[in-house]
């Protein structure tokens, strides 16, 4: 198990980066973290001709909240997010998800950036990202854009992003006083990728409520403000709607119960942190 | 910008266990290799080379990570530890090391250096670790054979000495 060859760029600028993007698009890869591209290259999934490592650009290593975003460079691992203060406080959900995405072992080199790029369709980052209705800031030597995570993420591991583009950061919306968020996850074990993990934000006039781990890519609904039987219904019906994958993890009934019982217990979880 | 080519092998330097190294790697090298064959410091273990099993965990810039999910050429200027820094001198097993023998945390050893790595920094970290939190950390490592049990006993016992001792010894 031994990665193909590939040329590796250190870029030293984000111009740097955009032009080895513009000059190779689909045969060049980002390399962040590694976490996931470096397994991928020694099982021979991914055979890029270049690497352009984007660890050394200062640029991306913030974490910058400002008004009522919170913004979360490339360069930021998920170690340095799930440590910072902002996060705590302006995106709770977000803090509350990162120490299920892997072991402290690998969320000390991952990025929140390439997790939300590579799009496993049971990663908790890109699943945050979501139910927050937060935002993906891509850039290439062409323009800058900004692309909602609605519109993002569009199938398993397939993204809007273009071949030349790299994501420059996350933005999350800050959490609003009158609402509250949980998580909730079930894997085989703690650190594995979630069989079905579940996110909630209420307010008291409604809920919003997303799931990963079952569809190719996570899914959400928003609900007006139900309780009892009703609520029951309305997340029966999502998890009905959704098309439930089955592999050698789970079957699709089995996760769509998932859905069901702890759609329910996650967002009474946010509820009781209402009052 | 620096561009390292496929086709050749390029100087990698960074600290390793307070010593300047340096050798040659092509980019596709991965970190685990260029310590175990270029510099000869067979410490680190590679168990599942796609970084599940935690067998070749190291610490890279005060943190422990997978050394088989870093390419070689990543790590040039870094700081790095291996197992083999623990030890205060030879002959002399460090505490933690010490807390593993005579809880018989090991049997083959095959995961034991990574499970070192790991637990040397956290016991840094963070000197006052519930069993719980010990339990949920060294989920990011499997062992095949000697058991969880002994090792968290060890892990326990370590933290308490290692409270005992003024300065981490
Ligand atoms: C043992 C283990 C367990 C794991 N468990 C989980 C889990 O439970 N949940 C989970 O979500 N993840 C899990 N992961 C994966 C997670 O650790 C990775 O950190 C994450 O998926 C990718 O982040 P990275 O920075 O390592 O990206 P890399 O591996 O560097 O890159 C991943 C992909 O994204 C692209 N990319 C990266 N950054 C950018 C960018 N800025 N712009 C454009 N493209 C980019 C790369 O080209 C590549 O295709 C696990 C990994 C391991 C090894
Ligand atoms: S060899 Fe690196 S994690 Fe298994
Ligand atoms: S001691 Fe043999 S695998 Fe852990």
């Amino acid at each position: 198990m031994k990665p193909p060859n590939f040329d590796y760029i250190r870029a030293e600028s984000v111009a740097e980066a955009h032009a080895a993007l513009a000059e190779y698009g689909g045969e060049a890869r980002v390399i962040a973290g590694g976490q996931t591209l470096v397994p991928m290259l020694s099982m021979r999934l991914a055979r890029p001709k270049v690497l352009i490592d984007i660890m050394h650009l200062a640029e991306l290593k913030d974490i910058a909240a400002k008004g009522d975003a919170l913004r979360i460079g490339a360069g930021v691992r998920q170690a340095e997010a799930l440590a910072s203060r902002d996060v705590a406080e302006k995106a709770p959900l977000l803090a509350a998800a990162l120490p299920w995405v892997g072991h402290a072992q690998t969320r000390n080199r991952g990025t929140l950036c390439g997790s939300v790029a590579h799009a496993d369709p049971s990663a908790e980052i890109p699943l945050v990202l979501l139910a927050l209705g937060g935002s993906v800031a891509l850039s290439s030597h062409r323009k800058r854009r900004s692309v909602s995570a609605a519109d993002f993420f569009t199938g398993m591991m397939s993204t809007a992003r273009a071949d030349d583009e790299m994501i420059e950061a996350i933005v999350l919306p800050a959490k609003r006083p009158d609402t509250s968020t949980a998580f909730q996850e079930f894997g085989r074990r703690h650190g594995d990728f979630a069989i079905v993990a579940c996110a909630a934000v209420v307010s008291p006039d409604g809920i919003t409520f997303a799931v990963g781990g079952v569809a190719d890519k996570p899914e959400r609904r928003d609900f007006p403000a139900l309780d009892g039987s009703p609520l029951d219904d309305a997340i029966d019906a999502f998890a009905w709607e959704l098309d439930a994958r089955e592999d050698l993890h789970a079957t699709a009934p089995y996760r769509r119960e998932l859905v069901r019982r702890m759609g329910r217990a996650t967002i009474e979880e946010a509820r009781r942190c209402l009052a | 910008m620096p561009r390292l080519s496929a086709e050749r092998r390029h100087r990698v330097r960074f600290t390793l266990n307070g010593s300047a190294v340096e050798a040659e790697a092509e980019p596709r090298m991965l970190l685990t290799d260029f310590l175990r064959h270029e510099l000869g410091m067979t410490g680190t273990h590679v168990g599942c080379e796609h970084g599940v099993c935690g067998a070749c965990t190291i610490e890279i810039n005060g943190v422990p990570a997978r050394a088989c999910l870093t390419l070689a050429v990543q790590a040039d200027g870094a700081t790095i530890r291996t197992v083999e820094a623990l030890a205060p001198e030879p002959g002399r097993l460090s505490i933690l090391q010490e807390a593993f023998r005579r809880h018989h945390a090991l049997q083959c050893g095959f995961c034991t250096a990574g499970i070192l790595m790991s637990l040397d920094n956290y016991l840094r970290q963070r000197p006052n670790p519930t069993e719980e939190n010990l339990r949920v950390f060294l989920g990011g490592h499997l062992c095949r054979c000697t058991g969880y049990v002994p090792i968290l006993a060890a892990a326990m016992d370590a933290a308490k000495r290692l409270r005992e001792v003024p300065a981490n010894a």
